[in-house]
């Protein structure tokens, strides 16, 4: 008896088992199949999608810091940040790369992404170039999400706004054996500083002029240790 | 890219056909382009298609890999549509459109580098148009490759012109400019392809903006029924028969 029900159960659970082994056999083939042709479209296209961006971030470095000025190959002459309190004056919570620009070894610049935090609607990338003695040669934004029409005439494309720091420096004095920016020109003008707020958008221009303040503070106080 | 190509060896295959598959391929184009636009009468793929449409350029360029997806999965599909069973079907199409959207985004990444950054995250999302696995589920697992194929390629250019259409809008209306870019496409002959309008045009925001393509295809939605009325009207008079507006046209207007 016991045996009987057995088999019939065996008969009847069969054909099931069958199917679904075949079906799972079936899509596991499908799966590594594709996962093969992703892996070799993947091979074939990454030394392209690593010069296309190593160009783009090159054509955007010749933005930010005149290419006449250097001529080593700041690509390969990194400095990786990784201290808290600097990387919070970058407004990044990940390491930092700052790439290092020198003309016959002496250091000439430098070009590194700083993040506003507080922009309208998140995060604003900015790439900055500063020179060895601590002035501004350029920023650029890189990606932001702010309103366009209003927000986004940070973008160089829009405006010309995102010019007005060129050439800027920032004045810092010591307190407690501290570093503090002391420079009031450091606002929109509304704010009393010197720089111009867009109509219908203040927070956007506070906070990329906040996040480039930040970056020339930690420049000042890293000094000459940045280019060793 | 590759759409060129696969037209010519389209129309030829059209030309040497039979008429009775000819006229099978005019009812699968009439479908795509006009009757069952995805766009416009299915309603599928908003998302890209109402995020990405704010100018001609991005909307042509998402309208151009979402039609080569398209393409790809619905050929795809098509082969491999006696091999699998109706309960592993779904997860194989993700699979396959998941893979045809994932090669197109290397590929754009490694040869339209900077209109791959503008387009960013509406490539990848590629995979969510539910115009595509639509398609595969209710055409090309049912179909033949040649018949699967010229469906996902007017599928894709209904989808397609939509795209371009309220782009031209909302950038005519909201840039007062066309053609914007248009050389991260074509490369540097067509740097002087862009049509500005107007020296200082101010731009209407509300056009750029999300709301601008919603009113957008709000109004192509609507002349395209205009349309659809004025022929049907036209037809019934021909025929002598008294015009009768429908229900649905009426609400619809």
């Amino acid at each position: 008896m016991k045996t009987d029900l057995e088999s019939t159960k065996k008969t009847t659970r069969n054909p099931l088992f069958k199917q679904m082994f075949g079906s799972a056999y079936k899509l596991s083939l499908f799966m590594f199949v594709c996962i093969v042709v992703l892996l070799m479209v993947y091979q074939l296209t990454a030394p392209q999608i690593a010069h296309e961006q190593r160009e783009a971030m090159l054509k955007t470095f010749n933005k930010v810091l005149p290419p006449s000025l250097y001529n080593n190959i700041p690509l390969e002459d990194t400095l990786i940040i990784t201290d808290k309190n600097a990387l919070a004056l970058l407004g990044s919570k990940e390491p930092v790369t700052i790439y290092r620009a020198r003309q016959d070894q002496h250091p000439a610049g430098i070009i590194f992404q700083a993040t506003a935090r507080n922009g309208y609607s998140g995060h604003i990338t900015l790439l900055i170039g500063v020179l060895a003695n601590g002035t501004l040669s350029g920023v650029r934004v890189l990606e932001h999400r702010e309103t366009p029409g209003l927000g986004d005439k940070i973008e160089e494309q829009k405006s010309d706004w995102i010019l007005s720091f060129k050439g800027r420096t920032l004045q810092v004095h010591t307190e407690n054996n501290q570093l503090i920016a002391n420079d009031p020109r450091w606002a929109v003008k509304k704010d009393g500083g010197e720089f111009d707020q867009f109509t219908g958008a203040t927070i956007t221009p506070r906070a990329v002029i906040a996040a480039v303040k930040n970056a020339l503070l930690f420049v000042q106080k890293r000094g000459e240790s940045l280019y060793e | 890219m590759s759409n060129a190509t696969e037209t010519t060896t389209e129309t030829t295959t059209l030309s040497d056909a039979p008429p009775t598959r000819w006229q099978e391929y005019q009812k699968i184009m009439d479908n795509g382009l006009w009757k069952n636009n995805q766009a416009l009468v299915a309603l599928l793929g908003l998302c890209p298609l109402l995020a990405v449409s704010n100018n001609v350029v991005n909307g042509l360029s998402l309208g151009l890999a979402t039609l080569t997806v398209l393409l790809m999965s619905n050929g795809l599909i098509s082969l491999i549509r006696h091999h699998v069973s109706s309960d592993i079907r779904i997860p194989v199409f993700v699979a396959i459109i998941a893979t045809a959207v994932t090669v197109i985004d290397l590929l754009m990444n490694a040869y339209l580098h900077t209109l791959h950054g503008i387009l960013g995250i509406f490539i990848p999302l590629i995979v969510t148009n539910c115009a595509i696995l639509g398609r595969a589920e209710a055409y090309a697992s049912k179909n033949t490759l040649d018949k699967a194929l010229v469906d996902g390629f007017f599928m894709g250019l209904g989808f397609m012109v939509v795209l371009v259409l309220l782009g031209a809008m909302r950038e005519m209306i909201g840039n007062g400019t066309l053609f914007d870019h248009i050389h991260m496409l074509f490369g540097d002959i067509a740097l002087n392809w862009t049509i500005h309008f107007s020296d200082d045009y101010q731009g209407v925001l509300l056009a750029i903006l999300p709301p601008g393509a919603f009113i957008g295809l709000g109004l192509l939605i609507a002349l395209k029924n205009a349309m659809d009325l004025k022929k049907q009207n036209k037809q019934q008079n021909a025929l002598g028969i008294p015009v009768q507006v429908s229900p649905k046209t009426e609400v619809t207007n």
